[in-house]
């Protein structure tokens, strides 16, 4: 059951000896496929933000590489382990912070910290300590002595990162972490996990925002229902997002094809149109003034309720990567989560 | 780094003692309230029951031991509901800690809590005047039957609280289990002054043959047996059968529930 500790070379030549591994995961609950055919491989001292909406499948990967979910097909290792053979082994070499702050409410931030080192095999007086210099790090020593239950959620949070820090991973897994957070915190957080790669942690994180997968990560793994929809550096990836978006809401639906003919002299690829919401969507080229598109629209005698310039969002990856445009993403959710 | 089940298990139990110093209300339902049932029976309905040989007061202790134990289960039940409604166990779950651990200190934990009622309901009952009548033999025997009882009620709590999931959950279904067992059975007042088909229920309950057996132990009056079952007609053998099962299961199905709650 409790294997002992054999801890292998750390990035000793051998590709498997550190980081992280996985080879056509997959999970299925029922006849769902939470994940399915996910692939990685993220080295030693680097950063893999795992990108998409809710329900595409991140935690589920996060809950296998971390011993918490077994997979139903495929395999994966963990700091050169198999998380499936050895979770004993993985979970000494990983931290992990949930998306759902698992810390308890009924202990202070300091004890939480201190019966974690404790599990980790520290002696108290080690644990104190170590959860002492976590608690400075993230902003939460003057807290230290307050019970976990009167926290902010972004506290929790914080405190959950430390908690996750306790066993000085080698691997760390980070759900959502800046979620809830203030733009300082996040900011602050942020910081801090630059400082542990530099110090050779591998750090696995997930979230639901470009930006924070842009400035934290080495590669993008974009997540769509389970699946694999792009894969690379955040460069490679905003290449393929394109520019600026332009929508444009019509007044009814049979204006929606004219609109889209009339922008799309505009635009990068062709646009994307939203039947409910009556907006067609395009990537503009650089260059292009909000002021032509009036006009285009105008000479096609198109009745444009709503003109807007923006900045590509994630919606508008997931619009680009993943649907064979003309759809809503909502729409081919259905199709899309069926087992092939 | 190797580290033993039992390092890790108080480590965890430690936790569930941090909780009562927090929040020491949680500790009314094995200190206040056995208290209070012993003080009300004594003297407020005491008074009405007869029973022979030694009186009321030398009767009840063993009926409240037997009932107080068996209301513990909710103590284990709501903790594991509470951690897994938080999600605290998967934080636990991705430590390398031994996975038994995790049941076995909240187990720890629980056990402090009924050996301190154990020991509030004989002070309580030293007080009002309840003794014990036989040799010290038995008496170990007897604290050694509580025991185990509590053992088999605790474990069968962790796998509520695992079943359930929610504390609301727990507290409703803990009472509505619970009440019934321990009162329609020899534990306040003798089966006898019972209508027939209730004291049926009674004897064949097996809370009424291990208050049987407790007193029996305790030298105490026990309850004239009515309808002739073979486990109320031999309580002590029969409790310790009774007991050591429900030991086994309890740690079975609860094992088995938290293998499989928290393997998906």
């Amino acid at each position: 059951m409790y294997e002992q500790t054999v801890r292998p070379l750390k990035g000793a030549g051998d590709p498997l000896s550190g980081g992280v591994v996985a080879t056509g995961l997959g999970k299925r609950f029922g006849d769902l496929w939470a994940l399915r055919g996910l692939d990685l491989n993220v080295a030693p001292g680097t950063v893999l933000g795992l990108l998409g909406h809710n329900g595409a499948g991140k935690t589920t990967a996060i809950r296998i590489l971390t011993t918490l979910s077994q997979a139903t097909e495929g395999s994966a290792t963990v700091a050169g382990i198999d998380v499936a053979a050895h979770p004993g082994r993985v979970r000494e070499r990983i931290g992990v912070a949930a998306q759902q702050a698992t810390v308890d409410g009924l202990m202070t931030a300091r004890l939480n910290l201190q019966t974690i080192g404790c599990l980790h095999g520290m002696s108290k007086a080690e644990a104190r300590r170590r959860g002492d210099v976590l608690l400075e790090r993230l902003d939460l020593s003057e807290f230290a002595s307050k019970l976990v239950r009167t926290y902010s959620g972004g506290m929790r949070r914080r405190l959950d990162v430390a908690a996750s820090l306790m066993g000085q991973p080698e691997v760390l897994f980070l759900d959502e972490p800046t979620t809830g957070l203030d733009p300082r915190s996040r900011g602050d957080l942020w910081e801090m996990l630059r400082e542990l790669v530099s110090e050779g942690t591998t750090i696995i994180l997930t979230t639901q925002y470009l930006e924070e997968a842009d400035r934290m990560a080495n590669d993008i793994v974009v997540l769509d229902h389970g699946r694999t929809v792009a894969h690379g550096t955040p460069a490679e990836l905003k290449a393929r997002i394109g520019d600026d978006r332009l929508d444009v809401k019509v007044a009814n639906a049979s204006e929606l094809p004219g609109a889209a003919k009339a922008i799309s002299v505009f635009a990068e690829e062709e646009p994307m149109y939203d039947m409910d919401g009556l907006v067609v969507t395009a990537p503009i080229r650089p260059g292009v003034r909000v002021i032509d598109v009036v006009r285009a629209l105008d000479d096609a005698g198109i009745e444009a309720i709503d003109i807007a310039r923006r900045e590509a969002t994630l919606d508008d990856v997931f619009m680009s990567l993943t649907s064979n445009s003309h759809h809503q993403r909502d729409d081919s959710k259905d199709d899309q989560r069926d087992p092939i | 780094m190797s580290k033993s089940v039992l390092t890790d298990s108080l480590i965890l139990a430690r936790r569930n003692l941090e909780h009562i110093r927090q929040v020491p209300e949680k500790l009314t339902n094995v200190t206040v309230q056995p208290l209070m049932f012993v003080l009300l029976f004594a003297y407020v309905f005491g008074g009405a029951i007869n029973v022979d040989n030694g009186g009321y007061k030398e009767y009840l202790i063993g009926g409240i031991l037997i009932q107080t134990l068996a209301f513990a289960m909710m103590g284990p039940a709501m903790s594991i509901a509470t951690d897994l409604k938080e999600g605290v166990i998967d934080r636990f779950r991705t430590l390398p800690s031994r996975r038994s651990a995790y049941l076995f200190g909240h187990y720890l934990a629980e056990m402090a809590g009924s050996l301190l009622t154990i020991v509030i309901l004989l002070g309580t009952g030293l007080i009002v005047g309840w003794r014990t009548h036989a040799g010290f033999l038995h008496v170990a025997e007897g604290l050694a039957l509580l025991l185990v009882f509590a053992t088999a009620v605790i474990w069968i709590g962790l796998w509520l609280g695992i079943l359930v999931r929610s504390p609301d959950a727990v507290m409703g279904i803990g009472f509505v289990i619970v009440f019934p067992i321990t009162f329609i059975s020899n534990a306040f007042v003798p089966i006898q002054s019972m209508p027939s088909v209730l004291q049926w229920v009674a004897s064949a309950n097996p809370i009424s043959v291990l208050i049987a057996a407790v007193r029996t132990l305790f030298g105490n009056p026990v309850s004239p047996v009515t309808k002739h079952i073979w486990p109320i007609d031999h309580p002590v053998p029969a409790a310790w059968i009774y007991s050591v099962l429900l030991v086994a299961l309890g740690w079975t199905i609860a094992s088995r529930r938290y293998r499989a709650r928290t393997m998906d």
